[in-house]
């Protein structure tokens, strides 16, 4: 019998503990193919965060490594220095990367480290249970924003992509999302196109893959996703922010 | 073998190099910036790698990542740099990434100074992060045995999987000593010393042995066996790694506890009491975790001791692990200053004298 469709080698057996209709399976296994289809057995360390993605050490199956909030490029920036034949990665939310984590992102950017971060944007802390982010639409509801976030009192939410894509020294960013079936394809190819720029030792890159967070928006997963589309993705455009191996 | 002439912060990198390590990150902090200049033109001679962070959190934590693959790793800063450490050495410490860290102690709290102090003691041997943890703690008194003690440090932390600490005063680094440098060792990553390191497992491998560099155990019963595992691990090293040096103990009618440089004052100072016909001996800690305890109690239990003087450049912070190792069996004084005056072989013997005349 022939085989059409088997799990990847690089997402291990645990069952994710993911909210239903959370987006983080769908870019698991996207991060995991890419790997399995480069042919990097025994050259891979990634960097799981703090967040909904926490235990992401249980479930890519490589080498892995659990980081302070916020830090994971630092720890991924020693792990490459350290140890340059592999493929780095880091996976961040947007509570770690873009509020706790904003240092360590922009200089490992700044730094042009060979690594690539997958930044994974929910626009709202999943793990503590909802919590206004840097990323928080405006008008979005939150647990520290009852009455919805406000431009007058918390800004206006911050693009980690057209910001990380204006530091010089930063090789490839895109902003994806996984929201329908042609956006998924797109995701894994951008995916696909940062870690093969890594193995062939450009500079830093960042995939922002915009993703639901039903539970924590208080909608159905159908509902989630229809809300990203009407208004995330006007807000956080998707596209190729910067691509010095194009030019 | 003939003696070199070397700064303390120069010295002290150079131990590191020479004991294997190829990988520091860093930030500019006096007094201690010799440390990270010294090794940017070191490293790229050996083949390793010299890195200045964004900051010190972010240092520790690139010291997390490269030290987890089975490299050799050091980062040093002085006292505000390493209170911003302390989130990443508290990680080390969970994950039992072994890794040095020197704290070149300056003048607190907050900005204080840039003046030698002894100011973290606490910092350094009470925790300092979060968690029941504990660092191998290490207090240099001159530069050869700083660089004495950098020859053995990653053999200690590698065997018990534990973060490494320098608490060296100020002094320690911005002095000039005749030293012996000892040969470079040839460290080589040997994943089978080092199971627990990120060294290439891929899937197939025993999943047991996959790398996982980790601190979370996010259940109580797991967090419970991982925190067993950990105590057990310092029980070993109070078993066995204490260290410190007794000066002129025997028959002592006082004894003076200090770490440091302050330890070397004392000794003048006991020098100069013989002359009066005062015997006076020193118990000075090497580690300061962990504490020796019972070789300080053990000297002051002799008869012949009065009483004890305790000299710190602090206001009395190691005084209180020698309290608990005399327990309240002699009367235990304390001579410090802080704002950095390093107190003077005259000030400690007018104390010394105060005491013997009941004051």
């Amino acid at each position: 019998m022939a085989v059409l469709f088997e799990k990847t080698k690089y997402l291990t057996d645990k069952q994710f503990h993911y909210c239903p209709g959370c987006n983080h399976g769908i870019i698991h296994r996207l991060v995991a193919e890419v790997i399995d289809e480069m042919n990097l057995d025994g050259k891979v360390i990634g960097v799981a965060p703090v967040g909904c993605s926490v235990f992401a050490y249980d479930y890519f199956n490589c080498d892995m490594y659990e980081a302070a909030h916020g830090r994971a490029p630092a720890v991924a920036t020693g792990i490459k220095r350290a140890a340059k034949d592999r493929l780095v990665f880091t996976y961040q939310g947007d509570g770690d990367l873009a509020s706790i984590g904003t240092a360590e992102i922009v200089h490992a950017a700044h730094r042009g480290e060979k690594i690539c971060t997958i930044f994974v944007n929910n626009a709202i802390y999943g793990m503590t249970g909802g919590q206004m982010a840097p990323t928080t639409l405006i008008g979005q509801k939150a647990t520290t924003c009852p009455a919805g976030r406000s431009e007058e009192w918390s800004g206006l939410p911050i693009k980690m992509s057209e910001m990380l894509a204006a530091v010089p020294s930063s090789y490839y960013i895109e902003r994806v999302a996984v929201n329908t079936t042609a956006n998924i394809n797109k995701a894994k190819k951008a995916i696909a196109k940062a870690f093969k720029y890594q193995m062939e030792g450009k500079g830093f890159c960042m995939i922002e893959v915009l993703s639901t967070c039903p539970t924590n928006w208080g909608m159905s997963p159908v509902e989630a996703m229809k809300w990203l589309e009407e208004n995330m993705i006007p807000y956080y455009p998707l596209g190729v922010y910067k691509d010095k191996g194009a030019e | 073998m003939a003696l070199t002439l070397m700064k303390g912060s120069e010295a002290i990198a150079e131990a590191a190099i020479r004991a294997g390590a190829r990988y520091f990150f860093g930030y500019p902090i006096t007094p201690q910036t010799e440390i990270p200049e010294y090794m940017s033109a070191r490293m790229p001679e050996v083949d390793g790698c010299f890195l200045q962070a964004e900051s010190e959190v972010a240092a520790i934590n690139m010291v997390y990542g490269a030290a987890g693959t089975g490299a050799r790793v050091i980062t040093s800063s002085s006292s505000p740099g390493v209170s911003l450490k302390q989130e990443g050495i508290s990680y080390c410490a969970g994950a039992m990434v072994p890794a040095v860290i020197i704290n070149v102690m300056r003048g607190g709290p907050g900005l204080g100074n840039i003046q030698a102090s002894q100011g973290d003691y606490f910092q350094g041997v009470k925790g300092g992060g979060n968690g029941d943890y504990h660092l191998l703690t290490f207090a240099p008194a001159s530069v050869q045995e700083a660089i004495d003690l950098m020859m053995i440090a990653y053999d200690k932390a590698e065997k018990y999987r534990i973060p490494v600490l320098f608490l060296a005063d100020g002094i320690i680094a911005q002095m000039m000593e005749p030293v012996e440098l000892p040969e470079m060792v040839d460290y080589k990553i040997d994943p089978e010393q080092k199971p627990w390191a990120c060294t290439g497992w891929k899937p197939g491998d025993d999943p047991a042995k996959r790398g996982i560099i980790n601190s979370i155990y996010i259940d109580t019963e797991s967090l419970a066996v991982h925190n067993d595992e950990l105590q057990a691990m310092y029980k070993e090293v109070v078993a066995n790694e204490q260290m410190w040096e007794e000066f002129n103990c025997e028959n002592a009618d006082y004894i003076i506890t200090a770490f440091g440089t302050v330890a070397r004052i004392a000794k003048s100072a006991i020098t100069e009491l013989k002359a009066q016909g005062i015997n006076v001996g020193l118990v000075r800690p090497i580690t300061v975790w962990p504490f020796p305890y019972d070789a300080i109690r053990k000297v002051v239990d002799q008869p012949s001791v009065k009483a004890v003087l305790d000299v710190e450049l602090n206001e009395g912070q190691m005084l209180e692990d020698v309290k608990l190792a005399i327990n309240g069996t002699k009367e235990v004084d304390f001579f410090g200053h802080c704002g950095s005056q390093m107190p003077t072989t005259a000030e400690i013997v007018t104390k010394i004298l105060s005491m013997k005349e009941g004051k």
